[in-house]
């Protein structure tokens, strides 16, 4: 798959918080409606699943389409209860994961 | 057409862009989305529940510059709670060559039932919401986005 993803998470929250995280990977999402000069269809290979896990524990995720813009962007919530590390996965088509991990602290 | 900086997610691509999502979503003669095709797909999403207007809020420009790359939000009222909460919001282009664009799946660790993200649209279309929630309601709303292709105006 493609190169890495970028990840926007607050350092530290207080516990309750619903904190914003922002996502990037770079991809080029081929739809598979799009033809190549020979008339050929260009075959279909998109990010076709975002998951969010905290601490192991999937709390968000996305079933993704071919209408997402290419290098696909995604911004969600996540409420933090506790200190510890989120983790991303993307895959697609093919069946590649992607993960990504990012700690938070709790605020004193 | 003239590029300014925006702050956010949005390119101004002019008219290379415009080229691009027509080749983009092919000449293939495959047709776009027909009203069925939209309502089919949210009637497999809703399990067949009648939807009702409102508890969305869906954000797209009023005009996109660029077809390739539109910014869509949403936030649902919910409280997140065990008891209830949002489990999934699906967005739908109603005149793309097919019609769904992404599915959110919630939980009540999300804290809040919003997102964000930049989908394709080929055409001026109307962009709909769909959130089902954890009692098994349905709840849609839907918002128009001009999509200039070859220059100004729709």
């Amino acid at each position: 798959m493609a190169a890495k993803p970028r990840v926007k998470v607050p350092k530290s929250a207080a516990a309750g918080d619903v904190i914003t995280i922002k996502s990037l990977i770079s991809h080029k999402m081929e739809s598979g409606v799009r033809k190549d000069s020979d008339g050929n269809t260009i075959p279909r290979d998109i990010i076709n699943n975002f998951t969010a896990a905290f601490d192991g524990e999937v709390f968000f995720s996305v079933d993704i389409d071919p209408a997402v813009s290419a290098n696909p962007y995604l911004e969600f919530p996540a409420r933090v209860d506790k200190a510890g590390t989120f983790t991303f996965t993307w895959t697609d088509d093919a069946g590649v994961v992607i993960t990504h991990e990012q700690d938070i602290a709790l605020k004193s | 057409m003239h590029s300014s900086p925006h702050p956010g997610r949005r390119r101004l691509l002019g008219t290379a862009a415009a080229a691009a999502v027509v080749a983009f979503f092919g000449t293939s003669g495959r047709g776009f989305a027909a009203v069925e095709d939209v309502e089919k797909a949210i009637g497999e999403f809703g399990g067949g529940a009648e939807a009702v207007d409102g508890m969305i809020t869906l954000t797209t420009p009023e005009i996109a510059e660029n077809g390739n790359s539109v910014p869509v939000a949403f936030t649902v009222e919910s409280p997140m709670t065990e008891d209830s909460y949002v489990e999934s919001v699906m967005i739908l282009a109603s005149d793309n060559p097919s019609p769904e664009v992404a599915t959110f799946h919630f939980t009540p660790q999300s804290g809040e039932a919003k997102a964000s993200t930049r989908m394709r649209l080929a055409k001026t279309q109307d962009v709909v919401a769909v959130a089902k929630m954890s009692d098994g309601t349905l709840h849609r709303t839907s918002a128009n986005v001009k999509v200039t292709i070859g220059g100004c105006g729709g």
